[in-house]
C-alpha cells in the first residue's frame, strides 16, 4: 500500500483518464451534450484530475512520505516531487490551451485523456531508479505523446505524427542498446547498484562503458532534442496541433532531462567516467545552441522558429549538465541550475506558444511577416508574447534572465568558461530572431484593424504564464531554493 | 528613499497603462509630475548627502538570491558616492528634460512616455546598483526602453539604427556577463563595496588581465571607444530628439561609469598595466572623432560625433590614474551630459521648424529665432571648453592629471581641443549666421513653455558649474579619491 501512496498523484491521472474516456463514451453525442456543455465537462474533469495529482503531492511532502517503492524499482525523493509539479503544472495550461483546438473535433476526451497519461508516464518517469522501470515510462509518455502529434489527421499532422513515432523507435532501441551494454558489465538494472560498479570499475570495462553512455545519450538525446539527435523537431513542432507542440517543447524535453539526470549523475556519476561524458556534454551542448540559433535565424515560419530555438535552448540546459561532472567534487549547482531551468523554462515557452496559438486563430497563419501589427490589434497579447521572448533571450526582469545566469554561473565554476562563452555570444545571436518577432508585432502595419480576442481559457492560460515568469524573475528565491531541494538526492 | 526614486518612475508606468485610450494626452502630465517628484527626490538625496565622511550613502541592502549548495549569492544592494551621486542627478534632470521637450508627441503617446520612464528606472538603478548582477541587470533592462524608443518614434533608418544599437550592446554585455561570473567565483562576492576592497585576485579560472578585458569591452563599446564606435551615430541620428538627450547625455556616462567604479576599483594592477593603451585609444577617439565631426553636413551627426570625440577625454581623464584625472574624467562626464544634452535639444528644435537637418541648407537662423541661437551660442561655447563654462572645467583637469603620465599623448590629446572649436564655431557659422534664405522666412523661434523652460535651465546649470565647479567637483573627488589610492 505504501508504495500506491507515494504512486498516487501518477494513479489519479491514469484514473482520471479512464473516467473522461468513459464520461465523453457515456454522453450522447447529440442533444444539450453535444457542444459547449460537453467541452466543458471534459475540460474540468481533466483539471481536476491535475488539481487532485498536485494535492496527493502536497500531501506526501506535508506527510514526510518519501522512500522507495514497488521493491526498488521506483523511488519518491524530493527530486520526483519537484518533477510531479512541474508536469502537473505544465499539464494544466497546456490543457487550457487545448480547448479551442478541440471546438470542431468528435476527439475531446481521448485527447485529455492523452495528456493525462503522458503526464503521468513523465512523473513515473522523474522518479524511477531501474533501468526497466525507466524503458516503461518512456513508452508510456512515448505512445501518448505519438498520437497526439497525429491528433488532426490532416497531411502535415499525420507526417509528423509517423516520422515522430519511427525515429522515436529507432531512438528507444539505441537507449536499450546502451541500458543492455550497463546489464551485462554490471550484472544488474538498479541505477544504485549500477553506480557502485562503476565507481570501482578499472580500466579494462571503461571503453565498455563509454559506448554505453554514448548509446545512452544518443537515445535520450532524441527526447532532449539536442543536435544531432534533432532532426524529428522542426517538422514535428510545424505539423503538430500547437498546443502539442508547446507540450512536447517543454514536457517531453524536461522529462528527457530528468532521466538523463537520474541515469548519468547517479547512475555513471562516480569514477574517471563521469569526466568523459561531461566534457561530451559541454560538446553537444556547443553544437546545439550554435545549429539551432543559427538556424532559427533564418525561419520564416514561427512554429519552426521556435522548434529550433528550443533545440538552442537545450543545449543551454546542457551546460548545466556538462558543468556537473566536469570537476571534482560534484558541482550541485550544475544540477539545479538545469532544473531551475527547466522549470522557467516549462513556462516562458509555454506561453510563448500560447501567444501564438492566440495569434494563429485569429489571423490563421504561422508566418513571422504575418505578425506585423499585432500589437495594434491586441495590446495586451502582443505585451504577453514580448515579455515570453524577452525571457526566452534572458533579458531582464524576467525568468529566463535568472535562469541563464544561473547556468552560466555553474559552467564557470566548473572551470567551463569557454562554454559559458559560447552561451552568452548565443544569446546575443537569439536576441536577433525572438525580438525580430516582438518588432515585427509593434511596428509592422496590421493587415487588418480588426482586434484579437483571444478566447477566456487561452487568457488564463497566458497570465499564469506571465504572471509566473515575472515573479519568478523578480523573487527568484523560492524557485531556487526548491530547485536545490531537489537536487539534494543527488548529493 | 533610494530605491523608493529608483522605482517611482514604474509606478509612473503603471498609472499610464491604466489610462482609458480617450484619455491618452494624460499621459505626459503623469510622466511630468513622476519625473518632478523623482528629481525633487534626488535634489533631496544631493542635499542630505554628507560629504564629510563621503563613502556610500542612503544604502538599501537585501537578500536576492541565495544558493544553499554552493557559491551563489545575489544581493539588492543601493546606494550612492561622490561618484554615482552626481550621475544620478544627471540623469534625474535630463529625464525631466526628455519628457518636457516631448510634450507635441501625438505617436502613441501612452507607449511612448512609458517606456521614458522605463529607461529612467533602469537608467537610476545602474548608477546606484552595488551589487555587480544588480548593476549588469539594470544595464541590460535599459535595452528594451532605447530598442521600441528608437525603432518606433525614431526616423530615417530607425529600425536598422535599433538594431545594431541593440546588437552591439548586448554583444558587449555577452562578454561582461562572463567576465563578472568569473570575477564574482573568485572573489566569493558579487557586492562591488567588497569587490572594491579586495588586495588582488588570486587564483582565477583565466588570468586577471583576460577578466579585465571581458569586463572593459562592454564599456568601451557603451562609452564609445573608436573602433567600437559605429552603433552611436545611427542611434543618435535616427532616435527622437528626447532619446537622443538621454543617449548622449546620460547612457554613454555607464561606460564609463563602469570604467571607474568597476574596471578600474577592482583590478587596479591591471589598469596601471594597460593606463597607456587606455590613453592611445583615448586620443585615437579624441582625434578621429574631431576631425570626422569636421566632415558632417548633417546637424544632429554633427552632435553626435562630437560626442565620441569628447567621451575620449573620459577615457584619458581616466588613464591619469590619479585624483585630478579622474576628478577630471567624472565631471566631463557631468559636463558633457548637459552640454550635449542641449545640443541635441537645439537641433531637435530647429529640424522640427526647418524639417531638414542639412547643415548647407540652412542659414541666418539666427534673424528668425534669437533665443535658440543664444542657447547654441552659449551651448557651443561651453562644448569647445571655453572658460566660465562647464566644459572648461573638465577638459582643464583632464590635462592635468594626464600630463604627467602620458606627455606626448596628452599634447595629441590637446589637438582635440582646437578642432573642436573649429566644428563648433564652423557651424554655428553655417546655420545661424549669414543671409537668411527666404525658404526660413516663416520660422518662428522657441516661445512654448515646454520648450524654453528645459532650455533655460540646462543653460543656467552650465554657468553655474562653469563659474561655481566645486559644486560637484568636491563630490567627485570624494567619490573618485578611494578609486586613485588603489591606482596609486
Amino acid at each position: 500500500m505504501e508504495s500506491v501512496n507515494r504512486f498516487g498523484p501518477e494513479l489519479i491521472l491514469l484514473a482520471t483518464a479512464g473516467i473522461i474516456v468513459l464520461f465523453d463514451l457515456a454522453l450522447p453525442v447529440a442533444g444539450e451534450w453535444a457542444g459547449r456543455r460537453r467541452r466543458a465537462g471534459v475540460v474540468v474533469l481533466a483539471l481536476a484530475g491535475v488539481a487532485g495529482s498536485i494535492v496527493w503531492s502536497s500531501l506526501l511532502i506535508v506527510f514526510d512520505q518519501e522512500g522507495e517503492a514497488f521493491s526498488g524499482m521506483m523511488t519518491l525523493d524530493k527530486f520526483a516531487l519537484f518533477f510531479n509539479f512541474l508536469f502537473a503544472g505544465i499539464a494544466a495550461i497546456v490543457i487550457l490551451a487545448s480547448v479551442d483546438l478541440l471546438r470542431r473535433s468528435r476527439f475531446q476526451g481521448e485527447y485529455f485523456a492523452l495528456v493525462l497519461t503522458s503526464t503521468a508516464g513523465m512523473m513515473l518517469l522523474a522518479s524511477t531508479i531501474d533501468l526497466i522501470a525507466i524503458f516503461v515510462a518512456l513508452e508510456l509518455q512515448a505512445i501518448s505523446l505519438y498520437v497526439m502529434v497525429a491528433f488532426l489527421k490532416d497531411g502535415r499532422s499525420s507526417e509528423a505524427g509517423l516520422k515522430f513515432l519511427l525515429l522515436g523507435a529507432i531512438s528507444t532501441a539505441v537507449t536499450l542498446y546502451g541500458m543492455a551494454y550497463l546489464f551485462g558489465l554490471s550484472g544488474s538494472t538498479s541505477l544504485a547498484e549500477i553506480a557502485e560498479f562503476v565507481a570501482q570499475a578499472g580500466p579494462d570495462s571503461r571503453s565498455a562503458l563509454v559506448l554505453a553512455a554514448v548509446f545512452l545519450a544518443a537515445g535520450l538525446g532524441f527526447k532532449m532534442a539536442v543536435v544531432p539527435f534533432q532532426m524529428w523537431v522542426p517538422d514535428v513542432y510545424e505539423g503538430a496541433p500547437t498546443p502539442v507542440t508547446a507540450y512536447l517543447s517543454v514536457a517531453s524535453k524536461a522529462a528527457g532531462f530528468a532521466v538523463v539526470m537520474r541515469v548519468f549523475v547517479v547512475g555513471l556519476g562516480d569514477g574517471t567516467i563521469s569526466g568523459d561524458w561531461a566534457y561530451m556534454f559541454a560538446i553537444i551542448a556547443a553544437i546545439s545552441m550554435s545549429v539551432g540559433n543559427l538556424m532559427a535565424l533564418v525561419q520564416t515560419n514561427i512554429k519552426r522558429m521556435l522548434a529550433y530555438s528550443s533545440i538552442a535552448q537545450a543545449g543551454t540546459f546542457l551546460i548545466g549538465l556538462a558543468a556537473v561532472a566536469a570537476v571534482e567534487p560534484r558541482l550541485l549547482l550544475g544540477t539545479s541550475s538545469v532544473v531551475f531551468f527547466l522549470a522557467t523554462y516549462a513556462f516562458t515557452n509555454l506561453g510563448a506558444f500560447i501567444g501564438v496559438i492566440a495569434i494563429s486563430n485569429k489571423i490563421k497563419s504561422d508566418e513571422i511577416a504575418d505578425y506585423a501589427g499585432v500589437a495594434r490589434r491586441s495590446p495586451l497579447l502582443a505585451l504577453g508574447l514580448t515579455l515570453c521572448l524577452l525571457s526566452l533571450t534572458g533579458i531582464p526582469p524576467t525568468a529566463g534572465f535568472i535562469a541563464k545566469l544561473y547556468v552560466f554561473n555553474s559552467a564557470v565554476q566548473a572551470d567551463l568558461v569557454w562554454l559559458a562563452m559560447v552561451g552568452v555570444l548565443n544569446s546575443v545571436v537569439s536576441a536577433y530572431y525572438y525580438l525580430r518577432v516582438v518588432l515585427n508585432m509593434y511596428t509592422g502595419e496590421p493587415a487588418s484593424e480588426e482586434g484579437i480576442q483571444p478566447g477566456p481559457y487561452l487568457a488564463v492560460a497566458m497570465t499564469i504564464s506571465v504572471v509566473g515568469l515575472l515573479v519568478v524573475g523578480v523573487f527568484p528565491n523560492p524557485l531556487v531554493q526548491a530547485s536545490e531541494a531537489a537536487v539534494s538526492v543527488f548529493g | 528613499m533610494l530605491s523608493f526614486v529608483i522605482f517611482l518612475p514604474l509606478a509612473g508606468v503603471a498609472a499610464i497603462a491604466l489610462l482609458p485610450r480617450e484619455r491618452e494626452g494624460w499621459a505626459k502630465w503623469i510622466a511630468a509630475g513622476v519625473a518632478a517628484a523623482v528629481l525633487a527626490g534626488v535634489l533631496i538625496l544631493f542635499a542630505a548627502y554628507d560629504r564629510d565622511p563621503g563613502g556610500y550613502q542612503f544604502i538599501d541592502q537585501h537578500g536576492w538570491l541565495e544558493s544553499g549548495v554552493s557559491q551563489f549569492k545575489l544581493q539588492y544592494i543601493v546606494g550612492v558616492d561622490g561618484l554615482s551621486l552626481p550621475l544620478v542627478l544627471l540623469t534625474a534632470f535630463l529625464s525631466g528634460v526628455a519628457i518636457l521637450i516631448s510634450w507635441r508627441v501625438e505617436m502613441r503617446p501612452k507607449e511612448y512616455f512609458a517606456w521614458l520612464l522605463v529607461l529612467e528606472t533602469s537608467l537610476l538603478g545602474v548608477f546606484s546598483a552595488l551589487d555587480f548582477v544588480l548593476f549588469f541587470l539594470f544595464w541590460e533592462i535599459e535595452l528594451i526602453p532605447m530598442y521600441f524608443l528608437i525603432s518606433i518614434w525614431g526616423s530615417g533608418r530607425r529600425v536598422y539604427s535599433a538594431w545594431k544599437y541593440v546588437l552591439y550592446t548586448l554583444f558587449g554585455s555577452s562578454f561582461m556577463l562572463v567576465g563578472l561570473l568569473v570575477l564574482g567565483f573568485t572573489a566569493g562576492t558579487f557586492d562591488i563595496r567588497e569587490l572594491g576592497q579586495i588586495d588582488e585576485i588570486k587564483d582565477a579560472i583565466i588570468p586577471v588581465q583576460a577578466i579585465f578585458f571581458l569586463i572593459l569591452i562592454a564599456f568601451a563599446i557603451k562609452l564609445p571607444v573608436v573602433p567600437f564606435h559605429t552603433w552611436l551615430p545611427d542611434a543618435h541620428t535616427d532616435a527622437p530628439t528626447a532619446v537622443s538627450v538621454i543617449l548622449a547625455g546620460v547612457l554613454l556616462k555607464m561606460g564609463g561609469y563602469g570604467i571607474l567604479r568597476l574596471s578600474f576599483s577592482i583590478m587596479p594592477d591591471v589598469a596601471r598595466d594597460v593606463s597607456v593603451w587606455l590613453a592611445a585609444f583615448a586620443v585615437v577617439s579624441i582625434l578621429y572623432g574631431a576631425l570626422v565631426t569636421l566632415m558632417q553636413t548633417d546637424l544632429k551627426r554633427l552632435i553626435a560625433y562630437s560626442s565620441v570625440s569628447h567621451m575620449g577625454y573620459v577615457l584619458l581623464g581616466a588613464s591619469a590614474l590619479g585624483t585630478v584625472g579622474l576628478t577630471g574624467a567624472s565631471m566631463q562626464m557631468f559636463t558633457h551630459g548637459l552640454i550635449t544634452g542641449m545640443l541635441f535639444v537645439l537641433v531637435g528644435m530647429v529640424y522640427d521648424r526647418a524639417h531638414t537637418r542639412e547643415i548647407g541648407a540652412l542659414s541666418g537662423l539666427a534673424q528668425r529665432m534669437p533665443f535658440i541661437t543664444t542657447m547654441m551660442v552659449l551651448a557651443g561655447l561651453a562644448s569647445l571648453g571655453l572658460p566660465s563654462l562647464a566644459g572648461f572645467v573638465s577638459e582643464v583637469m583632464v590635462f592635468l592629471g594626464t600630463f604627467e603620465h602620458h606627455e606626448f599623448l596628452t599634447i595629441l590629446g590637446v589637438i582635440g581641443i582646437v578642432l573642436s572649436a573649429g566644428y563648433i564655431l564652423w557651424m554655428i557659422q553655417r546655420v545661424f549666421w549669414g543671409e537668411l534664405d527666404p525658404r526660413w522666412e516663416g520660422l518662428t523661434d522657441a516661445t512654448a513653455w515646454w520648450e524654453r523652460g528645459p532650455l533655460l535651465a540646462m543653460g543656467l546649470v552650465v554657468l553655474l558649474v562653469g563659474i561655481y565647479p566645486a559644486v560637484m567637483i568636491d563630490l567627485f573627488e570624494s567619490g573618485v579619491a578611494p578609486i586613485a589610492e588603489r591606482l596609486a
